[in-house]
């Protein structure tokens, strides 16, 4: 079996894994990091969302040989010191989860396509957020709490 | 669901990657793996070994080659978007890039694994087609050229023989005078285009001196929409445009699945062929 | 001491900090030691006799503990549960939890493996083998009644037939100037929670404990003891974090079953989670309705009858709640309108499909959609605004109470003042303008107004009607609640939630029921061995029946702590009033708090003689009446001519969900609803081939929307408080759903009707909004 090393929330791990084993099946079965379900077997539905070197993959749809010597972030490596990240804490203000199910893709698909955009219009929220599938709230909360979770970030970054 | 048990080599070199896949017919290459892990994931593909070519630099990256742009085959969708010199010297291929999948699979999925898995849902396919894109293939043996038109030969089939691997795709600048645009047409953003068609069109005075159509999902390949683009030749801007287009879907084969018919999809390629023209010249 | 009312705040969610941040408890994230992993091997054939099953490759194989096929269960499996024999002539055909000698639809169980992880089991799964003798498959509802078609099940595929007749149908037809005639097909829908079906199931020898992603823990635990005959009382059922469910975990399962009985036979803990495919396969569907309506009505507008006649597909079995569907939506065919006479007729037709059942709205979106298209048909045959011919029907506001045609009795509303306020909010006169501009124009890119005024029964319900509809268990719901001796409170709820926020919601309401602060309050519930009493979650019934059970524990709370406040300040009972969360002796300062009172039971050093020395209470509360949410629904749809794309461009809902609790949750239901409600209108619909295969078994086929498919959704509400509880409550799950689906596709041929179009099937797919268009310029 193939030996890898991936850190996954600030931890470095060395493991032998089958060379089939997925990524999503890396983090929950065998390091115990089960805040990243899985939802679907064709990488629809993003519910497995991690970052995979500062981007967003479905972890699904990777194997765990592929993330060898990568650094990975889950929904779990989010907050510091025991405090939500900004995004965490705006779909907890904006109410914009229900079940929770698809919720951690979601917040780290949030994250993501802020890299590219720390302003998005409503637009470009709905489409950066085309590869996760919630079921419970329309969406319209999500939205509002990207928006949000966008300017508390950018105040973060922007404060001295 | 589970993938079956394979093995998995992660070759230093393409020429390692090379010497793998020709010692074993059931090899198979995995370069970002997002359209090959669902097919393992539902056990619909059975292979031996997993090559991981992923990672091999000299597959991977957008280098300005003068007349063209050359796109290594390992370049992420992403990278393949971000690039300023896909923007600039292949305007198309951003355009169309930037609706495959979604963000996180743009992060993971290649430029070349979509083109060697030919599927003619993607979208990529019919892109290089329309730019008489050249693939570059290397194997043991060494490197050849292969014209778009000759690279995507049935369903799920490229001109690929066993042992090679694609290196990267050879993409003409079109240079000035020309429009893109890429018109995809699905149920659901993250639903396989129904039909697509990418256009790169060429005006002259008014008129459009060449117009280069490929169609996506309109058959088991991706295809030139042929009689379109002839009747497109010197037509002027304006209403003769939407006749012209009226043989988009012609000589087509479009497959009827749980989304669309054949004669539905022959009539939105002539619609969206219309549209993508209309677009590409800049018509409003 | 003047404390906010809790009730009507938008309070954060008490849940969210767990499931942000990872800290979940799915049934797949637990574990237990020497956990085996199961995995069953379904079968490819729709029909087929079962003859020989060999799963003796599978047992070989590195890491595979056992394989069984349903011969190995045969003895002790029993049969799955249907709870609701609609009628007297029902059929209910034996249900194995693992096909024995036929399989009946794709997806049905025929073995299984248990393996040391899921890996190995998957690998086993295809060392077994299994040959089939195929048999017709029968996916047809209309062929399957005809004479001579191939059976599903021996007794034939009829399984039921209920007629309900209200008012002289035939004088309401005769003579009628108007009669719309119309068939509406709602087609099969995949339920689609987030959080695939799982079951983890231990024992330590004599008792048992089952997680499983489920609504329903309570009744779940009643049924397992009935179907597998282990006793009741040594069975333990929790639901933990569960993801979603929208009426699909509102089922006794086959894989629950059998993971029991897998714990049994091999004495280890064992875990089944299933993918995604599979549970397309196998998760029961929703709808699946062919629908004949007729409507009479005077040429003013003025209904005078409906008849309703349904074909039902059950597919291959009856479930837990299979053949109640359907009727779930007998009475609400009528909806909001006053009329003479009413007929319902339902045939529920065995299929050799997966079985059908509850999916959010469970037979109300299926009777509103018929209701408000023919509504809208009527207007159009009429020539009148679709506006104008509800408002000549429906009942008024100064009305209420008032028993429908259907003989359900509305005990409150105000459909004038939700339809005005969703007029205005719509901008409706200005959209039928510029319709009327783009009609001219001939722009190929045509506007549609869709309108849909709704009503549901839910609150499910009160017991003695759901003993006149011989459905198998009452409608109540019981709540304990605890005061502990630092003055917080435990409330423990026999409803289960999976999304919906019942902890926060719950804690507002006890917050004001015994003035403690909303941080005191802490809410129990998915345990059989914590709530020992309950009858979960479904049916928008969780706040209009459980959370009274827990007003009506807290009462009793507070009447125990008046008799000890009452001892304790030497006054009479009567001479107390109970504010902020303090008895008070009238025009005294002499008080003492809740939290005081808790801790003298506690301590019981003062407690009056023959009192029990507890504030805790437990109440049961069924509902006298169900209760009847409402609202206007207004959706504007352009749709594309040329290539049948529909896009929705706004949406305003204003619903009357009486007293709000939390308007946050109540705005996050109403979202959710309409999402789905669009989706069957739109995008959703599992397909089957002609050999029975479902060909939508993956999310790349049966299409979900995202959020780059929805536009914003424009709320408000009004408020028409219930009389059926004290707190006004009627219930906000399935509201959304039941009204969008009708609202939508009323647009899309609104947009289309000058073309001569006056219906599409769901979903409005383009090709199949183009093929009408099609049909009409040839």
């Amino acid at each position: 079996m193939p030996r890898i090393t991936v850190t996954v929330d600030g931890i470095a791990y060395e493991e032998d894994v089958e060379p089939r084993l997925l990524l999503v099946h890396l983090l929950r079965e065998k390091l115990g990091k089960t805040g990243t379900p899985v939802g679907c077997d064709t990488s629809n539905c993003g519910a497995c969302t991690v970052m995979l070197d500062g981007a967003s993959v479905k972890s699904c749809s990777v194997l765990a040989v592929q993330a060898d010597g990568c650094d990975v972030v889950t929904i779990e490596g989010l907050g510091v010191n025991g405090s939500m990240h900004p995004m965490q804490r705006a779909f907890h203000e904006e109410h914009a989860l229900q079940c929770g199910y698809c919720t951690p893709g979601m917040v780290m698909a949030a994250i993501d396509l802020l890299r590219d955009d720390p302003e998005p219009s409503e637009e470009a929220i709905r489409q950066g957020l085309e590869g996760n599938l919630c079921r419970c709230t329309g969406y319209c909360n999500i939205v509002k709490a990207v928006r949000r979770g966008a300017q508390e970030m950018g105040r973060t970054v922007s404060a001295p | 669901m589970i993938p079956a048990r394979f093995d998995y080599v992660r070759p230093g070199s393409v020429a390692e990657a090379c010497q793998a896949l020709a010692s074993d017919e059931d090899a198979k290459v995995l370069a970002g793996g997002q359209s090959l892990l669902p097919l393992l994931r539902l056990r619909l593909a059975y292979p031996s070994t997993l090559v991981d070519v992923g990672r091999l630099p000299e597959l991977k990256g957008v280098h300005d080659r003068g007349d063209h742009v050359f796109i290594g085959a390992m370049t992420t969708h992403d990278e393949v978007v971000r690039s300023p010199v896909v923007r600039d010297g292949c305007p198309l291929v951003a355009l169309a890039a930037a609706t495959v999948a979604d963000r996180a699979i743009r992060h993971r999925g290649t430029f070349g694994g979509s083109l060697a898995h030919a599927d003619p849902a993607g979208d990529l396919p019919a892109v290089v087609l329309a730019l008489d894109g050249v693939l570059v293939a290397r194997s043991e043996e060494g490197e050849r050229d292969i014209p778009a038109a000759d690279f995507f030969v049935d369903y799920l089939e490229s001109s690929l023989a066993p042992g090679e691997i694609l290196a990267g795709v050879k993409l003409p600048k079109l240079g000035a005078g020309w429009g893109f645009h890429y018109e995809k047409f699905h149920r659901t953003a993250q639903a396989w285009a129904i039909v697509g068609v990418a256009v790169a069109l060429k005006r002259s005075n008014g008129a459009i001196a060449e117009a280069r159509i490929g169609l996506t999902n309109m058959g088991p390949t991706p295809v030139r929409a042929r009689a379109a683009e002839a009747a497109l030749r010197g037509v002027e801007l304006g209403d003769q445009v939407r006749q012209a287009c009226e043989g988009a879907a012609e000589g087509t084969s479009p497959p009827s699945d749980l989304h669309a018919q054949p004669d539905y999809r022959r009539h939105l390629a002539q619609v969206l062929t219309h549209r993508a023209v209309r677009a590409a010249s800049g018509s409003p | 001491m003047t404390v906010e009312q809790e009730i009507g705040r938008p309070r954060r969610r008490k849940e969210d900090a767990r499931l942000l941040t990872g800290r979940t408890r799915w049934t797949d994230n637990l574990s237990r030691a020497g956990m085996l992993h199961v995995m069953f091997l379904r079968s490819p054939m729709a029909h087929a006799r079962i003859t020989r099953v060999d799963v003796s490759g599978a047992r070989e194989l590195p890491g595979v503990v056992a394989a069984f096929s349903g011969q190995d269960f045969a003895a002790e499996q029993g049969s799955l549960p249907c709870a609701w024999p609609v009628s007297e002539d029902i059929v209910i055909p034996d249900h194995p939890p693992m096909a024995v000698s036929e399989v009946r639809y794709v997806g049905e169980a025929v073995a299984c493996v248990v393996a040391t992880d899921r890996y190995r089991a998957a690998d086993a799964l295809e060392a077994i083998d299994v040959e089939y003798d195929p048999l017709p498959a029968v996916l047809d509802m209309t062929e399957a009644l005809m004479d001579g078609s191939p059976k599903v099940h021996e007794a034939g595929n009829r399984a039921f037939h209920v007629k309900i007749e209200s008012g002289d149908v035939k004088a309401a037809f005769r003579d009628a100037p108007v009669v719309i005639d119309r068939t509406y097909v709602q087609q099969r829908l995949i339920p689609s929670a987030m959080e695939p079906r799982a079951v983890l199931a231990d024992t330590d020898g004599d008792s048992f404990t089952m997680w499983s992603a489920t609504q329903i823990p309570h009744i779940l635990r009643v049924m397992l003891a009935v179907v597998t005959g282990i006793p009741e009382h040594k069975i333990r059922v929790i639901a933990p974090d569960v993801g979603g469910g929208f009426g699909s975990k509102l089922q006794v399962t086959a894989e629950e079953v059998l993971c029991l009985l897998l714990a049994r036979k091999l004495g280890r803990p064992v875990k089944w989670t299933e993918s995604r495919s599979e549970g397309n396969l196998t998760v029961h569907h929703g709808r699946d309705q062919i629908q004949h309506i007729r409507l009479a009505a005077d040429a003013d507008g003025r209904l005078r009858g409906l008849q309703v006649d349904l074909l039902a597909d059950m597919g291959a079995y009856l479930m837990l709640v299979t053949p109640g569907i359907p009727m779930l939506g007998a009475s609400m065919f009528n909806g909001i309108y006053k009329m003479d006479a009413y007929e319902f007729g339902c045939t529920g037709v065995f299929t050799t499909k997966m079985p059908t059942d509850a999916y959010r709205g469970a037979g109300r979106p299926e009777a509103t959609f018929a209701i408000e298209r023919v509504m809208d048909e009527l207007a159009a045959e009429l020539r009148m605004d679709p506006v104008e011919v509800r408002r000549r029907n429906w009942i008024r506001h100064d009305e209420f109470p008032y028993t429908t045609i259907s003989g359900l009795t509305y005990d409150s509303g105000n459909y004038e003042a939700a339809t005005d306020r969703a007029l205005a909010l719509f901008g409706y006169d200005k959209l039928r303008a510029e319709q009327a501009d783009r009609r001219d124009r001939g722009d190929p890119v045509q506007l549609g107004i869709g309108v849909s005024t709704y009503t549901e029964m839910c609150g499910l319900a009160p017991s003695r009607m759901l003993g006149e509809a011989r459905y198998a268990a009452g409608g109540w719901e019981h709540a304990s609640v605890r005061m502990l001796p630092t003055g917080k409170v435990e409330v423990v709820t026999g409803t289960s939630p999976h999304g919906q926020g019942h902890v926060t919601a719950w804690s507002q309401i006890v917050a004001d029921a015994l003035g403690v602060p909303f941080e005191d309050v802490t809410v129990l519930h998915g345990d059989t061995a914590i709530a020992h009493k309950g009858m979960d979650t479904y049916g928008s019934r969780s706040l209009a029946v459980g959370a009274i059970a827990v007003v009506k524990a807290c009462d009793k709370v507070r009447e125990k702590a008046r008799k000890l406040a009452a001892h304790l300040l030497e006054c009479s009972p009567d001479d107390l009033e109970f504010e902020g969360g303090a008895f008070q002796v009238r025009g005294t300062d002499q008080r003492r708090t809740i939290q005081e009172l808790a801790y003298a039971s506690f301590t019981a050093h003062d407690v009056p003689d023959g009192v029990e020395a507890r504030l805790d209470s437990d109440a049961t509360f069924d509902p006298e009446n169900y209760s009847f949410p409402h609202g206007t629904h207004l959706c504007a749809a352009e749709v594309d001519t040329e290539t049948g794309m529909v896009r929705i461009r706004s949406y305003v809902a204003v619903d009357d969900v009486g007293t709000v609790v939390n308007p946050l949750i109540v705005e996050g239901q109403v979202h959710g609803g309409i999402a789905q409600g669009i989706a069957q209108a739109l995008f959703e619909e599992a397909v089957y081939d002609a050999e029975g295969n479902l060909l939508t078994t993956t999310m790349a086929d049966y299409l979900l929307p995202s959020a780059a498919d929805l536009p914003d959704f424009q709320l408000d509400r009004t408020e028409s408080p219930a009389t059926s509880n004290p707190l006004g409550v009627k219930g906000v799950g399935e509201t959304g759903t039941i009204a969008s689906t009708p609202a939508v596709v009323n647009a899309v041929v609104d947009a289309l009707r000058p073309r001569g179009i006056h219906d599409i099937q769901m979903p409005c797919t383009p090709e199949r909004v183009w093929r009408s268009l099609e049909g009409e310029r040839r």
